[in-house]
Parts: structure tokens; C-alpha cells; sequence
């Protein structure tokens, strides 16, 4: 199958402050990052003709946005479905690029979740909510890590994954963090104790905060933002950096039904349209940017992703198969530090696109030689509830 | 103790009011459509399964089975902090449904998936809240 290279990633920029001691706002993390962006490709603001936003800087983001940036864009995209809304945003301008709307997209992500010390996992849902899902649910004070702790929770009971086996993501994912300076002043900033690689009994010896789910085995709240550009085929070649090209993207989302199983994400569907799209298999993959908000996240996406078989991924990840100096053993997860241990502000849709990209670049602190595939694929809103999967499937140039 | 109460749901949204409503009467109400069939949860106006249909309120049984659950062990949340360690469970109804609950007056390192609950009403002004406990043989 001819792949498609009709639009390319040309310029990343990831915001290097986990902790702006609210001194920055997220438009101005949005900002900052955009211009590096169009700096890292060669471009300007006023290249820019499509705009995509998921309204974390305020209301009425596309139009707003649009004049915070100074640009007039001609495609204004403002999906917003949490954390995988930059897959989104990056497969609809892959798909507006082709179809001639727009020559030069413009993703940017800030957040201040930090700073503001908003307590995103163990805060307890406010009852009251508008959404009648959440009149219904509010009352028993469910946490954000509950809800992945169930997911957990089953896939232990349904296919005797351990602890253990979960303990294994954040192992490797702390490798790669630590060979990451950013991520390494990130934990520091964050205060993180006893910053150092970690083992299994490391994470199984750190505090359970909800049932599996142990303290290392969460992602940390930080402060950041990020920016990426996405050009035609005809602006990427006249770009600094060699293009990085979208190959494949995938949409779906899941939401609890009567009998459904918990521990199927909507990464089945959206994976699959991807990889037929792009025309690789699973086996193909070097790097593998997987949502870590928690470590059953990764354990689940791995197998609806195709890695390896529903029930599999307990051992799958076993051994340390997923360190990046293990390439002959399957994909690199996570290599600049995941969720887990580098950067999670809230939404970290946009960071697995950007290392994605580095690392095709050659431009990652944990390098795979010679990495031509990358996968990142996103879990937005709830892993036990109601969610989005966002797949896309990058190629080196 | 303090005074802190449980966050209790919004009594005026408009799917939900009636659900709420039932609640007073000690009923835990799902909806069925009458002419596909479908079961809907939550509670909506509109038939998922189809176009025509009407949702009719059904009366649950109030027993269910664990299907999956948590034990949250730590909370910044006023009231909730103070009940840790406590049990959180989607809870799969008899009928079908499957509901987000918390497993009460039962020792919780005894919670396990495929634990047959009954419903267990708690009391507040205006509304009652479904939780469960262990179901009596
Ligand atoms: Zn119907």
C-alpha cells in the first residue's frame, strides 16, 4: 500500500517548565511554544492559515486564539475530547491539508494545572455537574485514579496480570526519564523524592493510592505546553528540519454499556482504522508513545492497539521489553519520560507527538537507532468510563 | 466527625430529576424502550435504539454483582477524605444496568469482582443515595 505523505509535522516545540510559580498563564505557555515551533520549522506566524485549539486557554477558543496569535486563519478546528484532543487535531489537519483547505496547521497545548495546584486525580468529581452522567455518579466519590484502578482492577480478575507486570511501565518509563534533562528538572521542580531509576519492588513498595494502583504507577501534575506544525507536502520540503509525515490516524470513542468490558478501550477501533490507513503492522512499530496518566493505561492500549493480544500485555511487558535499547524486542515506550515521570499537565496528548517526532528526527534523549515508525495514540477524558482513542502512525522522511 | 456532608446529585437536571425523584420511594429506576426495547442508563428523554420509542421507567430489583471496584485510600475531598479507606464499585444490576456505587457496612478487604450486593438506601433531605452491601442469603 503507498503510504500517504501529504502533510508532515516541521516544527515541535515542547515548554521546558513543569512549574512556572504561577508567573506564566496557559495563552502565554501557548504562545511561547507556538513561535518556537514556527522558528523550529522556518516559519512565521503569518504562514499559518488553520488553527487547531481544544479550548484550554478560555472560551471561544478558535476565534480568540486566532487574535491572542495574531493570524487569520481559514480552518478553525476546536475539538475538544481531553487529553487525545492532539490526535485529533492532527489527523483533521492531515485530512484539511488534503482536501486543499489549508497549506500551514498550527496545534499548541499550556496548561497551569501545577501552579494553580489543581488536584486532577484525587479530587473527587463535584455532583451537581450539568452532564447527567455525572448527576448520576458525583455521590460516590469516585477519583480520576479510581476509575483507572477498576480498569486495573478487572484485568487482574479476567487475566491474572499482576502488579508486578504494571510495575514494568513505570520502570521503564523512569529510564528514559532520567536520561532526559528536562524531565529530570521536571521531578526536581516538582519535588519529587529520590530521584534515581526505579525497580519493580521500587513502585510495589511505593503507597497504593486507590486499589491496584500504587503512588508510581500515577502521573505526576505538572505545569507545561507544547506546539507542533503540520505543513503540505510542498511547504515541508522547503522546512528547516526534515519532515516527519502522518501516515495514519484512527478516531473512536467509548463510553460504559450494559455488559461492556472495561478493559477495551476505544484504542481498538481508532488503532485499527490507523494502521490500515497506513498500511504497517503493529510489528513494524519502533516507537511507541502510549497515554501514561496511570500504568494500566499503557498496559491496556498496548493490546487495543495490537501489540499484543487482549489479556497478553502482563507479560508482553515483562523483562524490560519496553527500554529503548531493546529494539529487536518490539517498540520503545515512552522515551522521553511519559506522563509518569516528565511531563503531564493535564491533557499530554500533544507531548506524545512531539517526542514522537524527535525521535524520527533523531532528535531523542533516548534515541532508537535508526527509529522509522513511531505510534501516538491518546486517551482522552476516562479509561474506566467514557473516553476518546486518537490514533496517529508517523514516518520518517 | 464534622459536618462536612456527601456531595449529593442536582435534583433539577432534567434526566435525572425523576431517577432522584423514585429515590424517595426506595426505587431504583432504569428506563426500557417500548418499542425496541432498549434499556437505557443513565437516564435520558430519547431512545438510543431508536426513533420512535417511548422510555418507560422500570423499577430495578436493587441486587447486583461487583463488576469491577476500588479502594480509594486517598482523597483531598472534604467529605470523602474523612470515610477513607472506602470502596467504589460499578456495580451491574440485575436487569442490566451497570451503576457507580460504593460498597458499604461490608469489611472491604472482603470486596471481591462477582460479589453479589443489594441495595442499601442512605437517607438525605430530599433525595436517597443507592449504595450497596453485601447481599443477605
Ligand atoms: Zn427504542
Amino acid at each position: 500500500m503507498k503510504q500517504s505523505r501529504l502533510a508532515a509535522i516541521v516544527g515541535i516545540h515542547e515548554f521546558r517548565d513543569r512549574d512556572v510559580m504561577g508567573e506564566l498563564s496557559a495563552l502565554q505557555i501557548k504562545a511561547q511554544s507556538a513561535a518556537r515551533a514556527l522558528a523550529d520549522a522556518g516559519l512565521n506566524w503569518s504562514d499559518v492559515d488553520a488553527i487547531y485549539d481544544a479550548g484550554e486557554g478560555g472560551g471561544m477558543s478558535g476565534l480568540n486564539i486566532s487574535e491572542y496569535f495574531g493570524i487569520r486563519p481559514r480552518v478553525i478546528d476546536t475539538t475538544a475530547v481531553g487529553g487525545s484532543s492532539y490526535q485529533f487535531h492532527a489527523a483533521h489537519a492531515l485530512r484539511d491539508i488534503a482536501a486543499g483547505k489549508a497549506r500551514l496547521a498550527l496545534l499548541t497545548y499550556g496548561s497551569t494545572a501545577h501552579s494553580d495546584r489543581r488536584a486532577i486525580g484525587v479530587g473527587g468529581r463535584a455532583a451537581g455537574g450539568l452532564h447527567p452522567a455525572d448527576n448520576l455518579d458525583g455521590f460516590a466519590g469516585s477519583t480520576l485514579i479510581a476509575n483507572y484502578a477498576m480498569v486495573a482492577q478487572r484485568h487482574m480478575f479476567d487475566h491474572g496480570t499482576t502488579s508486578a507486570q504494571l510495575a514494568e511501565i513505570s520502570v521503564a518509563t523512569r529510564l528514559h526519564a532520567m536520561r532526559n534533562p528536562d524531565a529530570v528538572r521536571a521531578m526536581e521542580d516538582l519535588e519529587f523524592l529520590d530521584i534515581r531509576e526505579t525497580t519493580i519492588d521500587d513502585v510495589l513498595n511505593s503507597r497504593v493510592i486507590a486499589d491496584p494502583l500504587h503512588l508510581l504507577e500515577c502521573c505526576m501534575i505538572s505545569d507545561g505546553g507544547g506546539a507542533l506544525v503540520i505543513a503540505a507536502a510542498d511547504v515541508a520540503r522547503d522546512c528547516r528540519k526534515k519532515p516527519v509525515w502522518i501516515i495514519g490516524t484512527g478516531e473512536a470513542t467509548r463510553y460504559p454499556t450494559m455488559g461492556g468490558d472495561i478493559t477495551t478501550s476505544a484504542a481498538v477501533e481508532s488503532g485499527a482504522i490507523a494502521f490500515a490507513e497506513a498500511g504497517v503492522t503493529p510489528s513494524e512499530i519502533d516507537i511507541a508513545m502510549i497515554y501514561d496518566s496511570f500504568s494500566i493505561t499503557v498496559l491496556t492500549l498496548l493490546e487495543d492497539l495490537g501489540f499484543c493480544d487482549k489479556g497478553e500485555g502482563g507479560s508482553y511487558v515483562t523483562g524490560g521489553r519496553l527500554r529503548f535499547d531493546r529494539p529487536s524486542e518490539g517498540p520503545a515506550l515512552n522515551t522521553d519520560g511519559g506522563g509518569l515521570s516528565s511531563n503531564h499537565p493535564g491533557m499530554r496528548g500533544i507531548f506524545l507527538l512531539l517526542e514522537a517526532t524527535r525521535q524520527l528526527r533523531g532528535e531523542s534523549t533516548a534515541q532508537v537507532d535508526n527509529a522509522k515508525l513511531s505510534i501516538a495514540h491518546g486517551n482522552g477524558g476516562m479509561l474506566g468510563s467514557r473516553h476518546t482513542g486518537g490514533t496517529i502512525i508517523l514516518a520518517a522522511d | 466527625m464534622n459536618d462536612i456532608k456527601r456531595p449529593l446529585p442536582n435534583l433539577e437536571e432534567r434526566d435525572t430529576e425523576d431517577f432522584w425523584a423514585a429515590t424517595l420511594d426506595h426505587e431504583l429506576h432504569f428506563q426500557q424502550c417500548s418499542h425496541c426495547d432498549t434499556i437505557v442508563f443513565y437516564p435520558r428523554s430519547h431512545c438510543t435504539g431508536c426513533t420512535e420509542g417511548e422510555l418507560i421507567s422500570k423499577a430495578a430489583s436493587g441486587m447486583g454483582t461487583v463488576y469491577t471496584y476500588s479502594i480509594i485510600r486517598q482523597s483531598y475531598h472534604p467529605f470523602f477524605r474523612n470515610l477513607i479507606p472506602y470502596v467504589v464499585a460499578w456495580i451491574d444490576l440485575d436487569e442490566g444496568p451497570r451503576l457507580l456505587s460504593n460498597v458499604i457496612d461490608t469489611d472491604w478487604q472482603a470486596v471481591h469482582i462477582g460479589m453479589r450486593v443489594q441495595i442499601s438506601w442512605e437517607t438525605h433531605e430530599g433525595v436517597n443515595l443507592p449504595l450497596f452491601k453485601a447481599a443477605q442469603d
